[in-house]
């Protein structure tokens, strides 16, 4: 009886790590949030004018998404558009490249998105899907 | 024993599930989503089909509102082509969804230029123009920007090729970058004239 149980968790065990080394990724697995935090227009207007809220960069992979919440008081403009007060704004990536928004939350009013491939069925995506359960 | 073994499988199977479970998000916009979606900013501007465009006048229908001018040579024609692609692709749904072209050329851009052009792509498309502070200030509300380029006749714009999903409610719901296919715009279509 003992076998069988070992054997029958063994053999799920071997199903879930197959599963996650080999099941595509879908967009939107991921989510990678940053914030403009409130106060940055008025510190801006008191001449805090090399404030960096942002990473210059941000690196994300395909499928990811990027999620900027605007908690300041004035508008935000990410790349073409506006984010308004309060407002969260959701921009899945399907394509690896790097992009160049405009972005009023920059001193230098650009933020850069290098979107890397998915991670490749096998190992990189088991470790894909560790990090993302364990946090890292 | 035969019960610590049925729970390990019932708890390892449950483990699994839930990490299957875990991995499959929430049906989503292919486009960037604002949330919460605000009103979309109103305007009022010259149409193309001969009546003043509001976007009051296509409540009901899912609307997607894009910038340019018609003597763009790529980005505003390759656009027109997706959406019209697009709305052949929702079959008897397309009556649901209104494109509106916003010119940030009303220099060149009268009426009578737009009509003739927006219908080469889609007889149901409607083109808005007006004077030029009356158009900064819809750029504005929307975050987009036009910039004239040379001085010539042959001038260009280089502007925002962003395209703006409004939806039936007149919430402005979602921004699509340039570059996407007619099956994107289909699929996030298909999801605000479900909603």
């Amino acid at each position: 009886m003992r076998r069988i149980v070992f054997a029958a968790l063994a053999l799920l065990a071997a199903a879930g790590l197959g599963w996650a080394a080999l099941a595509p990724i879908p967009t939107g697995a991921r989510e990678r949030l940053f914030e403009i935090p409130a106060g940055t227009s008025e510190r801006r207007i008191a001449g805090e004018h090399d404030l960096e809220i942002l990473p210059q960069t941000i690196r994300l992979q395909v499928h990811d998404v990027l999620a900027l919440r605007n908690a300041d008081a004035a508008p935000h403009v990410f790349g073409p558009t506006l984010i308004m007060p309060g407002q969260t704004f959701r921009l899945p990536f399907r394509q690896a490249a790097t992009y160049s928004f405009l972005c009023t939350a920059h001193a230098d009013g650009q933020l850069n998105v290098v979107v890397e491939p998915a991670p490749a069925p096998g190992w990189e995506r088991l470790r894909w899907r560790w990090d993302r359960l364990t946090g890292s | 024993m035969r019960l610590a073994a049925v729970l390990a499988l019932l708890v390892a199977g449950l483990a699994v599930l839930w990490l299957v479970r875990e991995q499959v998000p929430e049906p989503a916009l292919v486009a960037g989503a604002y949330d919460p979606p605000r009103p979309a900013p109103a305007f009022t501007l010259d149409g193309s089909h001969g009546a003043p465009v509001t976007l009051d006048r296509f409540r009901g229908q899912v609307v997607l509102l894009t910038f340019g001018f018609t003597h763009c040579a790529a980005v505003c024609p390759t656009t027109l082509a997706t959406l019209a692609q697009a709305r052949s692709a929702l079959g008897e749904r397309a009556e649901g969804v209104q494109v509106v072209f916003v010119t940030v050329d009303p220099e060149r851009d009268t009426v009578e230029q737009m009509r003739p052009y927006l219908a080469a792509f889609d007889p149901t498309f409607v083109g808005a123009t007006g004077d030029p502070a009356t158009l900064a200030t819809v750029r504005e509300a929307y975050g987009v920007t036009a910039e004239r380029e040379g001085d010539g006749p042959d001038y260009a714009m280089a502007h925002t090729s962003s395209i703006f999903l409004i939806d039936r409610a007149g919430r402005l719901r979602a921004m699509m970058p340039f570059g996407h296919d007619a099956a994107d715009f289909a699929h996030d279509l298909n999801l605000l004239l479900e909603g």
